[in-house]
């Protein structure tokens, strides 16, 4: 994992995706010491159960997050390519969550700042969580020149593709 | 505080609409633990002195949701529903799989207290420690489905709308009951995530006789602090590893077993037992894996197993079923239980019973039961509503179901349960039906065979079990053993999912309760003293019963007298069980649990567990 040049991208292959949220126990873990799944960077969601899927930042190519923040709060970690919030500098007034295509920041449920994926300095934790129990919806990839916005989706979005996919057009009916 | 909890309870009393919070002891979480333990200790405490009294299905019941202190922390999140038991009358810690405890404990509270019953249909929105209680006339009478879809939709909007800077909200989870429930049928249950459920006990109709069609919850808090996180760390990596190196069984969970519990070891429910073997390829996994299944690794929160698999028909008769696995209960009791061999038709029923809001086993149990019925014809088509209820006619046994759901008709009476069924048809008839009933004290017996000897029951694990069919807590010698059911009392109590218990050492389970909780714990304390108290409790609250069901150890310690039957078929073919070995080993078992000839918890067992009113209250049944 470590061999990978940086920086980095999490290739990530939703439809694999067990819905056990262990990369919410070990992202939570290692950023706040806790379990605790809704300060976790990388969030699971089941709007139609089956369709679970991790929700979490894509590093944007234009980084519209980062351009959005009124305050300077967000940069761009030249090391892995990671969007780094500023806690202190941050006025938890939702600007990223809007500009964000995918709708994917959120607020941190106790402290007023916003939680966005930081790729835990060039080792995530959720891919290896991920891949030691071989579900492997994650990898840890370099990053090239790829279009990664693309992966910048709402959960409803996601949820609908992920459904019909998995249940055909009956689909619909659960959304 | 001991560490691990929440710290409070949330009472809501229905028929007031009054919420409050409530708080035990230091020495009852240490004593009880949560779950199951905690249920039994709640429901002697206020319920114990009129016990008898009590209609499972009326205002005085309680209905609790319990979390432990492992809930989140041990891979597989569950919560355990409990009350007095529509099915046992007695206790029956009930859990089911998902995200509901996690959610729960995050939102700061360890379980959720509901009592009196609610004029109109309501559901329960817990955020955090705003909690309301909502009209629920819209979803009233939906699927199971249906009700995930509008509920999910409708908290989320909430959310939305009341903090707008969040960002976007996941989904609150979610337990409810499907029209089954709705309509106190006793074999319903409590779902979560369209196909998961607390099935036994019957807590269903509790919901439904409350009008509570749901709760959803929410919680944005981190789990409760446990003692020692890096040793918990730790432990969960010890259960995760143990679970990777299990593939076939991560593969195809208990997705397996309607084959091989057939073919190989002889214990599979065919045709309401009427044998236990089968060799038909046409079901084996790789039938259920290959054609259906579009996820293979499907988990609850934390697990590293995945037993569940999505399995979806996308074209033919049966086009738009959705459902787990099955898994075996289901591939078992919904398949082979009534001739069917067929995968698909396996799905379709299995999707059926999750949308109705029914338990798989129980009312393949008692559409079973009916079956023979047909097929000795006691029952006649006209008895049957025009139904030919003939061996594997799936479609048959769907209109059955949704009868039984509605308790239309026939449905109605197989609506009790297969106990119930089996004396008020049998009143009918004139007849003694029980027989062909298979079930211990009200509830149908899991689908694991004892005649064989090649399974894991043994000949009195369900007439010796405080929660009698219940294939997930079976009765068993030595007292502190695996196969006991003490331990399956710790991980009731402690709230996990057993199955990624299966091959960790029970050290490892008791170091995990003292990494969470910061109090040691050990083998001898929890088999010797506070799960054997937990037994009694159980066992006393089954004993009192009533009001309409009364058991008699004597009698109803017993297996079903089907499996004094023979086996007809298979490689072993005329086994069946021993009556002598059973008493036999029953009186063993009364002796070590501390039981009477007669069953019935000894004045100096309960005494010395510190049960002074629970011996009182036994005095009567001596």
């Amino acid at each position: 994992m470590t061999t990978k040049k940086e920086p980095i991208w999490i290739a990530r292959e939703l439809s694999r995706c067990s819905g056990c949220r262990k990369c919410e126990i070990a992202c939570s873990l290692f950023h706040e010491k806790r379990i605790w799944p809704e300060a976790s960077r990388v969030r699971v969601f089941m709007l139609i159960p089956g369709v679970e899927f991790p929700h979490f930042c894509a590093q944007c190519k234009d980084y519209p997050c980062v351009q959005s923040c009124p305050v300077k709060a967000l940069s761009i970690s030249k090391k892995t390519g990671a969007v780094l919030v500023k806690n202190s500098a941050c006025i938890a007034c939702g600007k990223c969550i809007e500009a964000c295509p995918g709708r994917i920041p959120h607020m941190h449920p106790t402290e007023k700042h916003i939680v966005i994926c930081d790729l835990c300095n060039g080792e995530p934790q959720c891919v290896k969580v991920c891949q030691e129990g071989g579900w492997n919806v994650f990898k840890r990839v370099s990053r090239g020149d790829r279009p990664y916005e693309l992966y910048a989706r709402t959960p409803e979005k996601i949820t609908r593709d992920l459904a019909l996919k998995m249940y055909g057009e009956q689909a619909e009916e659960y959304m | 505080m001991i560490s691990g909890y929440a710290g409070k309870f949330l009472e809501v009393n229905l028929s007031t609409g009054k919420i409050k919070d409530v708080k035990f002891d230091d020495e009852v979480l240490k004593n009880y633990v949560g779950g199951r333990g905690l249920a039994a200790k709640i429901l002697w405490d206020r319920l114990g002195s009129k016990w008898e009294k009590i209609d499972p299905l009326g205002p005085e019941n309680i209905l609790l949701f319990l979390t432990g202190p492992l809930t989140g922390y041990f891979p597989g999140g569950r919560i355990c529903v409990s009350g007095k038991s529509p099915q046992s009358n007695g206790v029956v810690g009930s859990t089911v799989a998902g995200e509901f405890g996690v959610e729960l404990r995050c939102a700061g509270y360890d379980g959720i207290i509901v009592t009196g019953e609610s004029e109109k249909p309501v559901y329960l929105f817990v955020k955090d420690s705003d909690v309301e209680i909502r009209d629920a006339g819209r979803v009233w009478g939906k699927d199971g489905k249906q009700t995930v879809a509008m509920l999910t939709k409708e908290c989320r909007a909430l959310l939305k709308k009341r903090y707008p800077l969040y960002g976007e909200w996941k989904e609150p989870a979610l337990l409810y009951i499907g029209p089954a429930g709705e309509n106190k049928v006793r074999t319903a249950v409590v779902a979560a995530k369209w196909s998961h459920a607390a099935g036994y006990g019957g807590y269903g109709a509790v919901m439904g006789s409350k009008k509570l069609k749901a709760i959803a919850v929410k919680g944005t808090g981190p789990l409760p602090e446990a003692a020692d996180i890096r040793k918990v760390k730790r432990f969960i990596k010890a259960v995760n590893d143990n679970a990777y190196e299990s593939e076939l069984w991560r593969r195809w969970g208990t997705g397996g077993g309607g084959y091989e519990f057939g073919a190989k070891t002889s214990s599979e429910p065919v045709r309401n037992w009427q044998d236990e073997w089968h060799d038909e390829k046409s079901y084996g996994v790789d039938q259920f894996e290959n054609r259906f299944w579009v996820k293979q690794y499907w988990s609850d929160f934390g697990c590293p197993t995945c037993c569940l698999k999505v399995a979806v028909i996308k074209n033919g008769k049966f086009k738009g079923a959705i459902t787990d696995n099955p898994d075996y209960e289901m591939q078992a009791y919904l398949g082979p239980n009534l001739g069917i061999f067929i995968p698909e038709e396996n799905i379709f029923l299995s999707s059926l019973i999750d949308d109705l809001g029914l338990c798989g086993i129980q009312t393949g149990n008692v559409m079973g039961f009916a079956a023979e019925l047909f097929q000795r014809k006691i029952l006649t088509k006209k008895d049957l509503d025009g139904i030919e209820l003939k061996w594997g006619d799936a479609e048959a046994f769907a209109t059955l179901a949704r009868k039984i759901a509605l308790r239309e008709g026939v449905g109605d009476l197989l609506a009790e349960g297969t106990y119930r069924a089996a004396l008020k048809i049998g009143k009918m008839k004139n007849m003694d039906l029980l027989p062909y009933a298979v079930q211990s004290k009200g509830i149908g017996i899991g689908a694991h065979g004892v005649r064989s000897g090649k399974d894991f029951p043994e000949i009195i694990s369900y007439a010796c079990s405080v929660q009698c069919g219940d294939h997930t807590s079976m009765a068993g010698l030595p007292l502190d053993s695996g196969g006991s059911e003490l331990m399956e009392i710790l991980n009731d109590s402690g709230v996990y999912c057993n199955f990624n218990s299966f091959g960790i050492s029970r050290s490892l389970k008791f170091n995990f309760y003292g990494a969470v909780t910061g109090i040691e714990l050990t083998r001898e304390e929890w088999c010797g003293t506070k799960a054997l108290r937990i037994l009694q409790l159980q066992r006393a609250m089954l004993l009192l019963g009533g009001p309409d069901l009364k058991w008699e150890p004597r009698i109803h310690d017993e297996n079903p007298p089907r499996f004094y039957e023979p086996l007809p078929s298979g490689p072993y073919k005329g086994k069946t069980t021993d009556k002598a070995a059973v008493e036999e080993y029953k009186n063993r078992y009364y002796k070590a649990v501390g039981w009477d000839r007669n069953g019935i918890p000894t004045s100096k067992t309960l005494r010395k567990l510190g049960l002074n009113d629970v011996d009182k209250a036994l005095e009567k049944l001596r």
